[in-house]
């Protein structure tokens, strides 16, 4: 039966007071113990106090960051948050200002020509132990990149230069690259061909500058540490404790430090949960928070400032054009066009206001001639119409000589909204046009294996970009771009990205970016979705906070803190 | 000091003679039997065990009774918590607008009126107003709360360029609600001014003809013209966050969750209890050998061995892989249980009865099976109730590497974990297969209190 | 007993051994190219960045480097981030995650054997129904939702206090340790309540209990010295390994509290292929695992005189 003799034992009393009591004493020794680890972690030096969101009096702001900056080499930096760091404790010859202009930063002058560019620094930009930032400086930083051994990925960025390829390839030596310091202030620089948008580029943290004998005095293990690095920019870097804690304060050697109106930075919480960092918001604990779809209701509720930017970057579903794949066949690609809907994917499905549905490869932000690039050159819009995505998907089992598609695959990443898309599209394609679409969903690594391999039918891609000018993206497509992982060729596209990239008149250029929009689309290379954008709540204490797409993102440098908002 | 008893004459006379001294009250029960028995007078065991059944009869029966389809996607539900079935308007289809454009020709830093270029619908609320001088563009928020008096404006749904763009068509996320709009003047440096016009708007739900027939709600599109109602899919329990039916996911997603959930933990808890006992029984240098090896079982990175299973047994993409992932959980989950058992094993081998059986002759098999694993009943249970759940959600997680089901299958584990991500907002769909999970845990804990009473061989041949 | 634990300890080494082993050549046999990144490179950066990894050299002759490497101590450079060796990243990890998993266990095994004991009591009782009421949401509730209800839950108490009583993530003064080990603790404690109720309901009524109070122990003495000592071998044998898994398995709790601990790079760096931390970790997991079965072993002859170690 369900009772036990324990019941009416006058035993159980005892036992359960026996049981309190130890209930008691144990608490107590937790407590202990929680004391004990607590008095030992902070003697071993961990962690250290913080304090609230905004400090009005030492102009101190706290934030979080999304992960731990990997790689703060700014010869071999590649991801977001190395580049952020990076774009607050150095700079570069040139900068953005708030406005998103190129205006001076250690160069004071700078002429681009079709050959080449001369850029002349100012005489009072300085490294943060207080020797000044020269030409060589930047001649060496841009050697180090190019040098093999170093093995840095962004050193395609550098191709421009002369000689640039030859010496990244192994078949010159660095010192072969053609830029040279004239003096101690001035710095030449020959192209390999000629490069337009050259000023864009070197504001671009690939191309900051690093001091040889400091880079060589710490023996491989430049920035690794805090002590590991120079600093000429607005900030520097005072504490670093790997995966826990960043620290930026206003670096007294920077040239332009009266424009720089907050002393510290500082970022003690180290994570990706979007919640997390939303809670720490509500907490008072940091000055900004990104928000996913979940948070929103609660942020309308709580009545908070709300801003929105765009992070430049597009998302598209990719093509296999190698000819045993049925996506190389142009009917079924263009059936697939005629039912794909950025709309309905954005407006119902991922439903986040930052998100804007794509029409184009190139995206909404570029500039053109004179105005943006999409009023001047305007993309074919292709509506959803199933009668014709039927008609063509009719000419595609024709061409194939097949009764009924076989199943294809969709390749994507593990993210929760590539997941969602992945499941959209499944369906889409099923109910409209009776297409199976079989989900490959791998990690990172798998997943970029089998993108390079050529293993998938459609793939959920993206990019974004890597200086201001619609090249970036303009030349993904090309058949030599390792990038193009479907590997369309497409002689005609090939010889218009030429033609952008050798030009320097802005009209011709425009036009060939023109022309690919149209080759694109015509051809169905690839299915826009949407252009990336973030929606995020702020402090309405702090002001100046610059967004970019290109650039640092977001900038500090020139924000300012007020009392009463 | 007890009392004399006091006596009578009665207490004298002789007894009467009883030649029924034995007598079979019942049939003798062998171990088994017994157990079934107390099994069913523990009521709540039973009512656990019904309710397993019930669940059973739900995952086979279930699919034909509620007929929606799991995978299809109600894009205008999308997240809709359980309520009412809902109607729509039949609208025209939707088309692009071309948005107003006027010359600005008053100064100031708030646009005049601003009103409904058209009826609010779900398909699109189109705004348009007057233009202001000097004005950079405007910026368009929308909130589901009043705006006033603190200026909390909302999400900026959208942005437009320009003076002279005096329009702004919103599509994002409509549901049939009431919104508050805010237009924002932004000024020559894009920033927004202070002033802001405001205007309430009142969304009905629309679809499109093309929709109702493209979707299956009608059989025969002609009948419908703009203007008519029509009713929408009914979802009793709310749909996720692609619209998808909750309840049809809940009945299919019960044939994956409840096979793992209950295969893969016998499974490896019976290898568990083999190889603990082996282990435990036998001791010395074999038990340090088997030990070894689980503990190197135990140690070996999760991540990267599913993986490499994934790999191995060529699971093509969209292929549910649902028996290799059995054969992974059972693979990499038997070393706890081993570990009990022979921990348990190790203090009962000591015991009176097993040197006293053994002197008696008793074979190892008998000993192990007949004596010492009903003793560890008490620990086995407890793992196989708690091993439940765990190969549930570890079949969400496989999913996450595109192990176990493929999408659009659902399953309960995987449910959940996408419910994680709303859980705030739309808590309906992380609750019911979290309900719907506790329920199935429950009543197999209840199930199994009730199996170690009834098997526990202490308790034999009480009432 | 010194033999023992000598005998344990060589076979431990030989495990750990093993686990490395087996464990490199499942890494290797991944696909994936651990150097291989969303923008693509040349064929000629490829080769220079498998050349400062190591990468260019047969798989065999990695793995004897590898070996090496462990026997003098140095697991290498992490792939990922280039700077930082991965001893200084399990120096400086792992001390936050053992402060949290020691908490974590702490309150596990201190909350599961009490509540369980309890539960043992009051069999069919109210408080029985209560805590494994409990149990049964502690378990069919992923952590995930716990750690993030919980930090919701201290957002509302900081909002409505006024002040900041307990700080709602981070790392670093004893404030921050409450709520982050008392969650990741929550799935143990659950497991090990069930497990001492279960234990302790067939010691109960078992025959020397019944002796020994039949002989007039004293109730407490009976308690301590008898039933718990007899019920805890269970929770002992779970908790050596829970600890390993606590410790260094603490990936959900760490991401929603900011907690810099080695959780997350047992996860990352087997999505991101970063073999040397994927094999430091390991090795280290391993050797830690192992350690702790030595002493749950050596713990079982201490607690019940009667298990004979071989």
């Amino acid at each position: 039966m369900d009772e036990s003799p324990v019941y009416r034992d006058p035993m159980s009393r005892h036992a359960v007071r026996q049981v309190l009591w130890l209930g008691a004493i144990a608490t107590a020794g937790f407590l202990a113990l929680m004391v004990a680890l607590a008095w030992a972690s902070s003697a071993t030096g961990g962690g250290s106090l913080v304090g609230r969101a905004i400090d009005v009096e030492t102009k101190t702001i706290t934030r979080a960051l999304a992960q731990e900056p990997p790689q703060l080499d700014s010869t071999r930096a590649t991801d977001q948050v190395s580049l952020f760091v990076l774009g607050h404790i150095m700079e570069g010859l040139l900068r953005y200002d708030a406005s998103n202009r190129l205006v001076p930063g250690v160069a004071e002058r700078w002429d681009v020509r079709p050959d080449g560019a001369t850029f002349w620094l100012r005489d009072d930009a300085r490294w943060s132990d207080g020797r000044p930032v020269t030409a060589h400086d930047f001649a060496f930083a841009w050697r180090t990149i190019l040098d093999p051994a170093n093995a840095s990925e962004y050193a395609f960025i550098l191709y421009y230069l002369k000689n640039a390829e030859a010496i990244n390839a192994g078949r010159m030596p660095p010192e072969a690259l053609g830029v040279t310091a004239a003096g101690d202030l001035v710095l030449e620089v020959e192209f390999e061909r000629p490069v337009a948008f050259f000023d864009k580029l070197v504001a671009f943290a690939v191309y900051f500058p690093v001091r040889e004998d400091f880079y060589v005095s710490r023996d491989g293990r430049y920035g690794a540490d805090t002590e590991d690095l120079l600093y000429n920019g607005p900030f520097m870097m005072t504490r670093w404790a790997h995966g826990a804690h960043v620290r930026l304060e206003k670096n007294p050697h920077y040239w332009n430090r009266d424009t720089v109106m907050l002393n510290v930075i500082d970022m003690p919480y180290v994570t990706s949960d979007t919640g997390a960092v939303v809670n720490l918001f509500k907490d008072g604990s940091i000055v900004s928070a990104t928000l996913g779809a979940e948070q929103l209701d609660d942020a309308m509720k709580l009545r908070w400032d709300l801003g929105r930017y765009s992070d430049g970057s597009v998302f598209y579903l990719d093509f296999n054009f190698r000819p045993e794949r049925l996506t190389s066949n142009l009917h079924l690609r263009k059936a697939l066009q005629y039912v794909n809907d950025p709309g309905e994917l954005v407006n119902k499905v991922i439903a986040l206001p930052g998100y804007q549905p794509a029409v184009s490869l190139f995206p909404a932000w570029l500039t053109g001639v004179e105005r943006s690039f999409r009023q001047e050159y305007p993309p074919l819009t292709i509506s959803p119409d199933l009668e014709k995505a039927r008609q063509h998907l009719e000419l595609a089992k024709r061409e194939l000589g097949v009764a009924e598609l076989p199943p294809l695959v969709l390749l994507t990443g593990d993210a929760p909204i590539a997941n969602k898309q992945a499941e959209y599209f499944q369906n889409l394609f099923s109910r409209a046009l009776g297409i199976e679409i079989r989900i490959d969903k791998q990690i990172f690594k798998q997943r970029l294996e089998k993108m390079t391999s050529g293993d998938f039918d459609i793939v959920a891609a993206g990019w974004g970009p890597d200086f201001a000018d619609p090249l970036t993206y303009g030349d993904l497509y090309a058949s030599w771009n390792g990038n193009n992982r479907g590997k369309y060729n497409n002689p005609e596209l090939d010889d218009q990205v030429r033609i952008a990239q050798n030009s320097v008149d802005p009209r011709t250029r425009m036009d060939a970016f023109g022309e690919i929009q149209r080759i694109l689309i015509e051809d169905a290379v690839h299915l826009p979705n949407y252009e990336r954008g973030n929606v995020y709540v702020q402090d309405p204490r702090l002001k100046g906070v610059v967004h970019r797409a290109v650039g640092t993102d977001p900038d500090y440098s020139q924000a300012y803190l007020i009392e009463n908002p | 000091m007890s009392e004399t008893p006091r006596f009578s004459a009665a207490d004298f006379e002789a007894a009467a003679v009883d030649r029924q001294l034995q007598a079979v009250s019942r049939p003798s029960l062998s171990y088994w039997q017994d157990s079934w028995r107390r099994l069913k007078q523990n009521r709540r065991a039973f009512a656990s065990l019904g309710m397993l059944v019930a669940l059973g009869v739900l995952t086979l029966a279930g699919p034909f009774v509620w007929r929606l389809d799991p995978a299809a996607q109600d894009v205008n539900q999308i997240s809709q918590a359980p309520s009412f079935p809902p109607s729509a308007l039949i609208v025209d289809p939707y088309t692009a607008w071309s948005g107003v454009t006027a010359e600005p020709t008053r100064m100031g830093d708030v646009v005049t009126g601003l009103h409904l270029a058209e009826a609010a619908t779900t398909q699109a609320v189109r705004l348009a107003w007057e233009p202001v001088v000097g004005a950079a563009g405007y910026v368009v928020y929308r909130s589901v709360y009043d705006q006033a008096p603190d200026r909390a404006l909302g999400l900026p749904v959208g942005e437009v360029v320009g003076a002279d763009r005096v329009s702004f068509e919103d599509r994002l996320d409509l549901e049939p609600r009431r919104y508050w709009y805010a237009v924002v003047v932004m000024d020559e440096n894009r920033a927004e001014v202070e002033n802001y016009a405001a205007l309430v708007v009142d969304a009905v739900r629309t679809v499109s003809v093309e929709e109702a027939g493209l979707r299956g709600w009608v059989q025969d599109v002609s009948t419908l013209t703009p203007g008519d109602r029509i009713g929408l899919p009914y979802h009793p329990l709310g749909t996720d966050y692609l619209g998808r039916d909750m309840l049809a996911r809940l009945l299919y997603g019960a044939r994956v969750s409840l096979f793992i959930g209950v295969v893969a933990p016998l499974l490896f808890v019976l290898a568990g209890v083999v190889y603990g006992s082996a282990a435990g029984f036998m001791g010395g240098r074999v038990d340090q050998v088997l030990m070894r090896f689980a503990d190197f079982v135990i140690a070996l990175p999760f991540l990267l061995f599913m993986i490499l299973f994934k790999v191995t047994f060529g699971i093509g993409p969209g292929e549910s892989g649902v028996f290799p992932m059995l054969v992974a959980l059972v693979l990499l989950g038997w070393p706890s249980t081993a570990r009990l058992v022979r921990g348990q094993i190790l203090q009962i081998r000591q015991e009176g009865y097993v040197s006293a059986s053994q002197l008696l002759g008793a074979r190892t098999g008998y000993l192990v099976f007949r004596h010492m694993i009903p003793q560890t009943m008490g620990v086995i249970l407890v793992t196989l109730t708690f091993a439940v759940p765990s190969a549930i959600f570890t079949e969400a997680f496989l999913s996450f590497i595109g192990m176990g089901v493929a999408p659009p299958t659902p399953s309960w584990g995987s449910m959940a974990n996408e419910g994680i991500r709303t859980m705030l907002s739309h808590p309906h769909e992380l609750l019911f297969p979290a309900v719907i999970i506790s329920v199935t845990v429950l009543a197999f804990n209840l199930l199994g209190d009730g199996l170690r009473d009834a098997l526990d061989v202490r308790m034999r041949g009480s009432e | 007993m010194l033999a023992y634990t000598f005998k344990r300890i060589l076979q431990g080494i030989i495990t750990v051994w093993f686990i490395a082993t087996v464990t490199f050549i499942a890494m290797h046999a991944v696909p994936g190219d651990p150097l291989a990144n969303e923008r693509a490179t040349t064929e000629q950066i490829r080769l220079n960045l498998e050349q400062r990894y190591g990468l260019d050299r047969p798989v065999s002759e990695q793995y004897l480097v590898f070996i090496g490497g462990i026997l003098r101590g140095d697991f290498g450079i992490s792939f990922t981030q280039e700077n930082r060796r991965v001893n200084d990243i399990i120096r400086e990890n792992f001390p936050v995650s053992a402060t949290l998993g020691i908490l974590a266990v702490t309150f596990a095994a201190l909350g599961g054997i009490l509540m369980g004991a309890l539960t043992a009591l009051f069999r069919n009782r109210l408080p029985d129904f209560v805590i494994m009421f409990l149990v049964i949401l502690g378990i069919s509730v992923p952590s995930f939702v716990v750690a993030a209800l919980s930090q919701l839950v201290l957002v509302d108490i900081n909002a409505s206090l006024g002040f900041s009583l307990l700080p709602v993530a981070g790392w670093g003064t004893l404030r921050h340790m409450i709520v982050p080990s008392m969650v990741l603790g929550l799935g143990t404690m659950a497991y090990l309540t069930r497990l001492m109720r279960s234990s302790m309901l067939e010691i109960t009524s078992s025959d020397f209990i019944r002796t020994a109070r039949a002989k007039g122990l004293p109730p407490a003495r009976i308690f301590l010295k008898h039933q718990l000592r007899n019920a805890i071998l269970p929770v002992v044998t779970v908790l050596g390994p829970a600890i390993a898994a606590i410790t260094t398995g603490g990936f959900v709790v760490e991401l929603v509290f900011a907690i810099p601990g080695l959780g997350r790079y047992f996860v990352e760096a087997v999505q991101q292929l970063d073999y040397t931390v994927i094999m430091g970790t390991t090795v280290f997991y391993g050797a830690f695992l192992v350690s702790m079965v030595i002493v749950v072993d050596l713990l079982y002859g201490w607690i019940d005189p009667r298990v004979r170690l071989e």
